[in-house]
């Protein structure tokens, strides 16, 4: 079966890469969903969870990460996620994330609520 | 003790206490290149494909934007200068601002009026001292930088480059940075950003297609081809300050680092020379003595044999 090579990069690291049987991502018209043959695709991100089913040698699997803003990039089964900043959802830190939430709530910050709670969304795997 | 051999080894001490510090602060830079030198590689995936996908927004969709397309006649120009906080680096400074200065006496003989933004307090001090106006600038952070500190930086130049240019934006927006190029050398490079110039951005990314260009396919956007460039630009502006950031910190250590081995080497030099000028003040010192009570020996010889005379 053909496969998709994914490479989730942040501003300063490389945050994951391997082979994939479907990306789901939030751009700004919508959710979407990348599989092997699309079409060549550049989108814009919005803040939200992506989720990698990993095939191939990483095995098969479910990857969720936590993204604030950024774009995919899609051709010849190469996809690259680009993102300021991306945490994989076993990297987040719930309790930091959930004092962040509070903090940002108290202070009617709404990116930083947004953030706080696009992370602890990743972890908790809902949508 | 004599007074000269006092005078020598009070200076052999302060110097090797000057060796100390600068053995101390060399290790310190050299142990921070290793770490700068990782960042800078840390951050290149996310500009490699950041690139591409510029690339191929620019060069597969026939949109024109402000960002990408050249102006006709260019007015205005913004540089922004990127030197370090501290001193103690040998030329490096003093070559960015030079290199700074030749880029804007080339502008300017264009008939550009140019702007400036400068990080690093050096580079800060240099303007102020000349009374000179500076747009923005920032300091506190040119040692190990973020990429906040990059979005912060770029903020105000990515408006000025879309603000109009009868309502004080700029047509270009130029860089000068020290690029690191290996531990030995530095060198200060002054590119353009904005508008983008493409036969130099393709060349660049290609690690695993040299040789052959990379066709580019022609790509779907999401939402459009016009979003997806508002959208990409000033992305990529962060990411090249952001690179010339790091870029500029690893050169700056390395910079230090060879300052502070040419200071420790000197001072050894120095010690060397003193103390071969304390060793032989020491032994004209014994000679003397000698010679005194030989002299006085004999003086006293001569006074005896005289009186039994």
């Amino acid at each position: 079966m053909a496969e998709l090579h994914v490479e989730l990069v942040a501003a300063d690291r490389k945050v994951w890469s391997g082979e994939a049987s479907l990306v789901v991502a939030r751009t700004t018209s919508g959710d979407i969903g990348v599989m092997p043959g699309h079409q060549p695709l550049l989108g814009v991100l919005e803040s939200g969870s992506i989720t990698i089913r990993t095939t191939g040698e990483s095995g098969t699997g479910t990857v969720v990460a936590a993204v604030h803003g950024g774009f995919i990039s899609f051709a010849d089964d190469k996809l690259s996620l680009l993102a300021e900043i991306a945490e994989l959802s076993d990297e987040i830190d719930v309790q930091r994330a959930e004092r962040a939430l509070e903090r940002a709530k108290a202070d009617t910050d709404a990116a930083a609520e947004r953030r706080a709670d696009v992370r602890l969304r990743a972890v908790t795997g809902a949508h | 003790m004599g007074a000269q051999t006092r005078v020598y080894k009070r200076r052999i001490k302060s110097v090797t206490a000057t060796k100390k510090i600068t053995k101390a602060m060399e290790m310190i830079a050299a142990s921070r290149i290793v770490k700068a030198q990782r960042r800078v590689a840390a951050s290149e995936p996310y500009a490699t494909e950041l690139t591409r996908a510029v690339t191929a927004v620019a060069t597969g969709s026939n949109t024109k934007h402000s960002l990408t397309t050249e102006v006709e006649q260019p007015r205005r120009a913004a540089v922004l200068l990127i030197t370090s906080d501290r001193g103690l680096a040998g030329g490096y400074n003093s070559n960015a601002i030079k290199a700074s200065e030749q880029l804007t006496n080339r502008l300017a003989g264009e008939g550009k009026e140019i702007l400036h933004y400068v990080v690093g307090r050096k580079g800060v001090a240099y303007y102020g001292f000349r009374e000179r106006p500076v747009q923005e600038f920032w300091t506190g952070f040119t040692d190990s930088p973020s990429y906040g500190d990059a979005k912060a930086v770029s903020a105000p130049l990515i408006e000025s480059v879309k603000a109009d240019t009868a309502e004080g934006g700029v047509d270009e927006l130029y860089i000068v940075y020290t690029e690191f190029l290996s531990m030995m050398t530095q060198q200060p490079v002054d590119n353009r950003i904005l508008p983008l110039s493409f036969d130099k951005s393709t060349e660049e990314p290609a690690e695993g297609s040299k040789g052959k260009p990379e066709i580019l396919p022609l790509f779907d956007f999401e939402p459009s081809a016009d979003d997806v460039l508002d959208a990409l630009l000033p992305r990529y502006v962060e990411s090249r300050v952001y690179n010339a950031l790091l870029q500029s910190a690893a050169s700056k250590h390395a910079a230090t680092r060879r300052a502070m081995k040419s200071a420790t080497d000197n001072a050894d030099e120095l010690i060397k020379t003193l103390t071969r000028l304390a060793n032989a003040a020491r032994q004209a010192d014994i000679t003397q003595e000698i010679s005194e009570i030989v002299g006085g020996a004999s003086a006293l010889a001569d006074a005896s044999a005289g009186s039994d005379r």
